[in-house]
């Protein structure tokens, strides 16, 4: 039941910002019920007695579509990085001043919404309605706030994304008319459904197709890096840490579970693109000098290590998997929160238009290298116990993709590295005469952040135990 | 000694206070805390190894359960073995001399309470890496010592110079940690476990030269090219000297760069079964050995000399290992650390005493000036040399012995190479201490010792390089071989009868001995003898050149890999990504949009047409159904 009442909150915070009298009030709002969304996920994760129970409400019983929406370990762990970034998203956009803010934050809280009932979500129809839900909110986000370019470019990321989503939509159909009438679309009975190989094919590509280009997976990853770099940064933030996350929920919910035969016969050529992805990507960040592209590229080869991981269907892979899609949630807005801050004071996101900053604002400093351990994974920080399970979880499957997939620890640290010295080090410019470390507002959006890449390096047990046991029931089926 | 997980502990909470109240914490209080927990530790760390000594045992514990995922179970463990207590003993002992100097050395730098806390962090890391019970422990110190190596050698980072050589420091280190990450999930499928009680105890039912175990230790031997700076991933060593020269002493002298030397030795159990991996790692020390000895005959950078002689100790080092006598490994090991640092520590004290410079040849007749730097430095010299009863004698004896053992061919080249090693830390001695100063008029009269905290350190290590060789003296001098026995239970695995060869040892001796003094006396008659330095001022040329620059290594590395990779970064996004990939989406975009634009032309309009085209499509609709 929290559970519901977290979907009503948010739903409530993002009405309530949309019909504010003030729009400046709107972003206390936007913060208020963010905070109270994340307090009551807490108390769920607090209270294992919580999270197996669902939610479910006949909508239209004749069609077996059912208003349900539930919890296992993965959508609680995803619950929770959703509840735990969106008020640190809200507050990184406190100081801006946007035209219409109140239409700004009930984007975000709509946002949060829908990513909410992706996650949770137990029956297809609800999936897909929340899915698509998902992309109204961002679209108008980059498309009205975003910088130059915006209409092209958003215009393609939505037609591409949604390109992909129907064939999901597709898949689902042809999942619901195999159901045993009357016809149900709640996963349970959707699990039930025994296809031929030849559907299951087909299933298989439709959603790896849809999931492909949410997540993105090379080579359907074209939009991405200009949506990132046009969105304002709170879309970055929403769009790299949560909604790309969707994607690869999607593999765990929806893929592993319907498609196994076709997953053993085609699982290698999706794994084979997303290690392509790791490398290729990779690359190409080395020498990005936009900031936020940079970024971008980063996130295609680390979602693709997840990717890779995942679909290798064994335990330390997914729980890799599973982890990492939390620590990259944590790390890469981190990266565009401190971006947003380096951008608002030097008017550039460019790497060669910065240099020295460590000299004027160490604590700054400090925080950004902290978080850029946690993406070069070194141990004791966040990215190391995913990257190392998800490296060992695709050893196990073939020891030379691994070895492959492995070279993201070494361009990593190549492209972050040097990106880092190249922004923090040096002798600081005339262009630093005003800059100023980190304001208090900052510090509390960054400080979340780091504990959290401390917490799940050094104790990663707390999260590690909270997905055990819906995993192992995943590839018990 | 329940409590001995302490002994990491302190410098964690030495960093922590440090680091997080730095704004507070100022001067020489950060320098006063950091030593504090070191000596701490080094406290905790003697009474551990007087523990293990006397009951021969280990201790154990597991502090918490870090990754439990399907059968892998990776306990956040520590354990200590006689190998482990002696490498203790080394890192906090030096580790404590080197943050003591370095209160005296860094005083005046406006960063010191960064420079404390960073070192408190390294020491811990170190000492994880040591007091590991299992893989994935041991590679949080192994990538946590590359982390403060990364941050100490990029210190002054307002200088790109600085930070370029920290940056490379961490990438070779980072290529070498993925044959250790490959290493480690090698050793898990094959022994389940990653613990290395369960694996050496598992390994041993293994027979000799099983393919899996080569392709571990091979794997594993990666990750140790890369921190011990071997061919051919050493190029990083050198350039990291940009750091302040205690990071040398401390990192890149005597504790980080010989932690791959102690991880061959903790997995001695599977080394001794893969004797391919063995002669590799044999063959790969003796030739870096070599490489870096020659190189250092020609550099004139006091701290440059040093690293390659770091170097090439370092190969000597893992011909030890190669050859099968690990506790000449870490015999050598631990008289290095002693004098290495002390060399290090040293050329600090003269760099300090010159406002800053490093080079060689603008210093000369220093002795008079630092009466202690100059003779505790004749110590650590001879030490190195290998000249009787000083520590570096004994385990180079020790190693080149069983060089001889091994193959003769081999102990040439190896005594071949010591030879190099005296004659280029005797060039550095006379030419830094002996003779005229050829330094300007200012840098003349600012010479001077260094203060109590910096010499008392000095003195200590010269004591220690003096008489450390004393804990493996062989027994052709009546000894008990002392250090073998307490690492007996460590290294006591040996699956293979190996024939005894007696080399003739008084001979051997005797001719490395007459050899090592005449390199000596060599360079005392180029450079310690004559006045001049004339030779040294101009360019060398010929092969002379070429060891100068340094087989030009570094330049075949930049056109090979990073120049290509650049390149490469560009063209991947230039073509293949925008044209190729994008072009490709947007070209099936653009098609659909001008298939939209031409069928609308079909909406004419006029219902004529309409009529025409709907009576063609009936006409074809029929024709169909009679064809099929």
């Amino acid at each position: 039941m929290i559970l519901i009442v977290i979907l009503i909150v948010t739903f409530l915070g993002a009405v309530l910002s949309l019909v504010s009298p003030q729009p400046g009030r709107a972003k206390w709002i936007a913060l208020a019920t963010s905070i109270l969304s994340f307090l009551l996920s807490v108390f769920i994760a607090a209270t294992p007695s919580l999270y197996n129970s669902g939610f479910k409400y006949i909508l239209l019983g004749e069609m077996g579509i059912t208003f349900s929406f539930g919890l296992d370990g993965i959508s609680l762990l995803l619950l929770l990085l959703t509840t735990f970034l969106s008020p640190l998203i809200v507050l990184s956009a406190f100081r801006k001043t946007y035209r219409r803010p109140h239409v700004f934050y009930a984007l975000i809280l709509l946002m949060e919404l829908a990513l909410l009932g992706v996650f949770t979500a137990r029956d297809g129809l609800m999936f897909y309605i929340s899915w698509e839900l998902a992309l109204i909110p961002i679209y108008f986000i980059c498309g009205l706030w975003g910088s130059t370019d915006k209409i092209k470019i958003t215009f393609k990321f939505f037609v591409y994304t949604l390109l992909g989503s129907l064939f999901m939509l597709v898949a689902l159909i042809m999942l619901y008319l195999a159901t045993p009438a009357p016809h149900s679309f709640s996963f349970d009975a959707l699990y039930a459904v025994s296809m031929s190989n030849e559907m299951q094919t087909w299933v298989f590509a439709a959603f790896f197709l849809a999931f492909a280009i949410k997540i993105p997976v090379f080579p359907f990853h074209t939009w991405q890096p200009d949506t990132y770099d046009i969105a304002p940064y709170q879309g970055s933030m929403l769009l790299a840490g949560i909604m790309l996350k969707m994607g690869i929920y999607g593999i765990l919910r929806l893929l592993i579970p319907l498609c196994p035969d076709a997953l053993a016969e085609w699982g290698w050529l999706a794994i084979l693109l997303s290690v392509t992805g790791i490398v290729y990507a990779s690359i190409i960040a080395i020498k990005q000098d936009n900031l936020k592209k940079m970024v971008a590229y980063a996130s295609i080869a680390h979602v693709g290590l997840i990717t890779a991981g995942v679909l290798t269907l064994n335990i330390q892979g997914l729980q890799g998997g599973t982890l990492q899609m939390i620590s990259h949630g944590i790390n890469v807005v981190g990266l565009f929160a401190m971006i947003e801050m380096l951008h608002v004071r030097l008017k550039s996101k460019n790497i060669s238009d910065m240099g020295g900053i460590a000299t004027k604002a160490p604590i700054m400093a400090a925080f950004f290298m902290i978080i850029i351990l946690g993406t070069v994974a070194l141990p004791l920080t966040n990215g190391f116990v995913g990257e190392f399970l998800l490296l060992l979880g695709l050893f196990e499957y073939k020891a030379w993709v691994a070895v492959i997939a492995g070279l993201t620890i070494i361009f990593t640290a190549i492209y972050l590295l040097w990106m880092n010295q190249r922004v923090m080090f040096g002798k600081p410019g005339d262009n630093l005469a005003e800059f100023k470390d980190l304001s208090t507002r900052e510090i509390l959006i960054l400080s979340p952040l780091v504990i959290m890449i401390f917490w799940i390096g050094i104790y990663p047990s707390t999260f590690l135990h909270i997905a055990e046991p819906a995993l192992l029931q995943l590839i018990g089926r | 000694m329940q409590a001995f997980w302490l002994i990491p502990f302190f410098p964690l909470l030495g960093f922590l206070v440090t680091g997080l109240g730095f704004r507070r914490i100022r001067g020489q209080l950060a320098g006063g805390i950091a030593s504090m927990a070191v000596l701490l530790s080094f406290l905790l760390s003697l009474i551990v190894f007087f523990e293990i000594r006397s009951t021969g045992g280990s201790l154990n514990t597991l502090l918490f359960e870090w990754m439990k995922v399907g059968t892998l179970n990776i306990g956040f463990s520590f354990s200590v073995d006689p190998l482990s207590s002696l490498m203790l003993l080394v890192v906090t002992g030096v580790g404590f001399l080197i943050h003591l100097y370095s209160m005296g050395y860094m005083k005046h730098d406006e960063g010191q309470t960064r420079f404390f806390s960073y070192m408190n962090l390294f020491m811990f890391s170190m000492l994880v890496l040591v007091m590991a019970s299992n893989f994935v422990v041991m590679f949080i110190g192994w990538e946590g010592v590359g982390l403060c190596s990364y941050l100490l050698i990029g210190f002054w980072f307002r200088d790109h110079e600085n930070n370029n050589a920290a940056k490379k420091a961490f990438i070779m280190n980072r290529i070498g940690d993925l044959g250790f990450l490959i290493g480690m999930f090698m050793i898990f499928k094959a022994f389940g476990s990653l613990e290395y009680a369960v694996v050496f105890e598992k390994a041993k039912a293994f027979s000799i030269g099983d393919p899996t175990i080569v392709a571990i230790t091979l794997f594993l031997f990666i990750g140790a090219v890369g921190k011990s700076a071997q061919i051919p991933l050493f190029t990083w060593l050198p350039d990291a000297m940009a750091g302040p020269t205690p990071v040398s002493a401390l990192i890149h002298a005597a504790t980080m760069v010989t932690a791959g030397v102690y991880m061959v030795a903790r997995c001695n159990v599977l080394y001794v079964l893969a004797p391919f991996s063995l002669q590799l790692i044999a063959i790969t020390g003796l030739a870096t050995a070599l490489l870096a000895a020659s190189i250092a005959l020609y550099q004139n950078d006091i701290k440059k000399v040093l690293a390659y002689s770091t170097i090439s100790q370092l190969g000597y080092m893992f011909l030890a290992l190669g050859v099968g006598s690990f506790t000449g490994a870490v015999f050598h090991l631990t008289t290095h650390a002693f004098f290495k640092a002390l060399l290090f520590l040293g050329a600090g004290s003269v760099i300090h005493a010159m406002g800053g410079e490093q080079d060689i040849r603008k210093m000369g007749g220093l002795s008079g000036k630092m009466k202690i730097t100059y003779f505790t430095f004749l110590i650590a010299t001879l030490a190195i040399a290998g000249i009787p009863p000083l520590s570096g004698f004994f385990s180079k004896d020790e190693i080149l012995l069983k060089v001889f053992e091994f193959s003769p061919l081999m102990w040439g080249l190896a005594l071949a190479g010591a030879l190099l090693t005296a004659f280029y830390m005797f060039r550095l001695f006379f030419l830094t201490f002996t003779g005229k100063f050829r330094g300007t008029k200012e840098q003349d009269e600012h010479l001077h010792e260094s203060p109590r905290v910096m010499t008392v350190p000095l003195m200590i290590l010269a004591v220690l390089a003096a008489f450390g060789g004393f804990i493996g003296i062989p027994h052709l001098f009546g000894g008990e071989m002392q250090l073998e026995k307490f690492l007996a239970p460590v290294f006591s695995f040996h699956p293979q009868v190996t024939e005894e060869v007696h080399a003739p040892e008084w001979m051997l001796l005797i001719v490395t001995i007459a050899l090592t003094l005449t390199a000596i006396y060599l360079a005392y008659n180029k450079f310690g003898r004559k006045q001049s330095t004339e030779a040294e001022m101009t360019e060398p040329t010929g092969f002379a050149g070429v060891l100068s620059r340094k087989y030009y290594i570094d330049e075949i590395y930049d056109s090979l890999f990073v120049k290509p990779g650049l390149w490469l970064s560009t063209q991947f996004h230039k073509i293949l990504e925008v044209k190729i990939i994008d072009g490709f989406v947007n070209g099936i975009g653009n098609t659909v949009i001008r298939a939209g634009n031409t069928f609308r032309l079909l909406q004419t309009g006029n219902t004529g047409f309409y009529l025409f085209m709907m009576v063609i499509g009936i006409i074809l609709i029929l024709f169909f159904n009679l064809v099929i």
